[in-house]
């Protein structure tokens, strides 16, 4: 703990293992992530991301290797994953300790833009509404550290980018860190400042994306940066 | 087809909001008409002659005859007796179900101490037990009460070990990821998360219970509606007995409304699900 607060780092993971069976899906990972630094994680389906966010969240007993996060840290899942018998703000109050946690939570729902549907059931949200409330779960927690596993790889188009930038003006005004798992390359540009590809259980590739923010795919440098990362995933260009 | 669209706006704003609850109503009236009919065709049956008075009196003598039972009060000490032995059973049963299904569907030890003798005693029907049951514990009060246990026991622990089991994993590791320890998360997820469950098998354990006690209280009893019914039989009233009938459907039907209504209160988040 005392190294790490003396460090600029968040996230220090090294030579991270698991195996389901005789399958080694992560096969002596390592990766870090620094204060505030948002990375992007890619790799094909069944690359092992899902699994790498997993065992940095608690989740998998069964992964071994050095792993190190911040204590308050927060998911958000691909799935709003809300429980369905609590209110929504009581919802983004799960666990939550200390003074005012209906107010703190409340105060989270404002700056996802749900301010007002505090006292709703998830079965009465739409898709992307839940998502935003799973956001608001995370960020009322203050964390150092959001844990993003594809967060909005089940909405429809128009809502992921509206959650994309979102997402960009929280981290503006919080500074957290995030590792964000996802399959989506522009995705990946858009949001983060350092992309890595996870291939054969290990980051296989680390690219420093220096765009300068706000980010549009059309910007000077993107396409180049895209046709790169599809490349190493496997998806090299036509003809 | 072509610009009727263009008025609506303009009517609508006039039409006042409680349109809806009104289509509703009718079709409560319709489910009345059949049981209303069949009590009336029974009636006329019995004042023609059509159905023989010692076999089956009218519903008017059934209905005199429980208002005599009531008036004269020992409708009332018969009430209290049945109600008693059924709540008590209900509870050491629902108790012990509760417990033993929770442990046996959250522990991996629990599942396999406890699921398959559960499972092995489930196949014997429990009323086949009444003449074992008797040489273990007698014929008193202490019978009947073993047989509501055992009766509302195998509905709540079946209902409580898969409602539990029935839980999103997924919803439990995101309670882990906000921080909620062990009990948390027990109070938190599974507990709401396995109600609906609950509610099922607390339903299905209360018909049991009453099913056991008709069967319990026909076995040397002295107070209760089975007694009344058997003491009737022997002198071939068979209005008492009718109306014994009666009050057992009426209780049953009391406590399930009454479960159904604490179910939609307690399961409100569920109200969306349910219109559909």
């Amino acid at each position: 703990m005392a190294t790490r607060s003396a460090s600029n780092l968040t996230v220090r993971v090294t030579g991270l293992r698991r195996a389901f069976g005789g399958t080694v899906v992560l096969d002596g990972a390592d990766l870090t992530v620094g204060r505030g630094e948002v990375v992007a994680l890619l790799g094909g389906s069944g690359s092992g991301k899902s699994t790498l966010l997993r065992a940095l969240a608690g989740l998998d007993p069964d992964a071994t290797g050095d792993i190190e996060v911040p204590e308050h840290f927060g998911v958000v899942f691909q799935e709003h994953r809300l429980l369905p018998w609590k209110r929504v703000a009581d919802n983004v109050a799960l666990g939550l300790t200390g003074a005012d946690t209906r107010g703190r939570a409340l105060a989270a729902l404002a700056e996802v833009g749900l301010g007002d549907r505090g006292d709703s059931w998830p079965a009465e949200l739409s898709g992307g509404q839940a998502q935003r409330v799973a956001v608001a779960r995370a960020l009322v927690r203050e964390p150092e550290l959001l844990l993003l596993d594809e967060p909005f790889g089940a909405l429809d188009a128009l809502t992921r980018l509206r959650m994309q930038q979102l997402l960009e003006r929280l981290r503006q005004r919080h500074g957290f860190a995030a590792l964000l798992v996802t399959h989506d390359v522009d995705e990946a540009l858009l949001l983060a400042d350092r992309a890595l590809v996870l291939d054969g259980g290990r980051i296989a590739e680390e690219i420093a994306v220096s765009l300068p923010r706000p980010r549009h795919q059309d910007d000077p440098g993107f396409g180049g940066l895209r046709r790169h990362l599809l490349d190493r995933l496997g998806v090299p260009a036509a003809g | 087809m072509t610009s009727t669209t263009g008025t609506a706006p303009a009517v609508t704003t006039t039409t006042p909001a409680p349109a809806p609850a009104r289509v509703r109503r009718p079709r409560r009236w319709y489910r009345l008409v059949s049981p209303i009919a069949l009590v009336v065709l029974w009636e006329a049956g019995s004042r023609t002659g059509v159905l023989p008075d010692d076999k089956v009196p009218a519903p008017s003598v059934v209905v005199r005859t429980g208002w005599r039972l009531a008036t004269e009060g020992a409708l009332t000490d018969h009430l209290v007796a049945s109600l008693t032995r059924a709540a008590v059973g209900l509870l050491i049963g629902g108790v012990l179900a509760v417990a033993l299904g929770a442990a046996a569907a959250l522990l991996r030890l629990g599942d396999n101490v406890i699921d398959p003798p559960v499972q092995m005693a489930r196949m014997l029907p429990h009323l086949g037990l009444v003449p074992l049951l008797i040489i273990w514990v007698g014929i008193g009060e202490e019978l009947k009460i073993s047989l509501v246990a055992l009766g509302s026991f195998f509905p709540l622990y079946f209902n409580t070990y898969a409602g539990i089991r029935d839980i999103d994993q997924r919803l439990v590791e995101a309670a882990k990821t906000c921080g909620l320890g062990q009990w948390q998360r027990l109070r938190h997820v599974v507990l709401p998360g396995a109600l609906p469950s609950l509610f099922l098998g607390l339903r299905l354990a209360i018909g049991a219970a009453w099913l056991s006690l008709v069967v319990g209280e026909q076995v040397n009893a002295q107070t209760g509606i089975g007694f009344l019914m058997m003491e009737a039989r022997e002198f071939a009233q068979t209005d008492v007995v009718v109306f014994g009938l009666l009050v057992y459907a009426l209780l049953g039907l009391l406590s399930d409304v009454l479960i159904r209504t604490a179910e939609r209160r307690t399961l409100a988040w569920r109200r969306g699900l349910q219109a559909t």
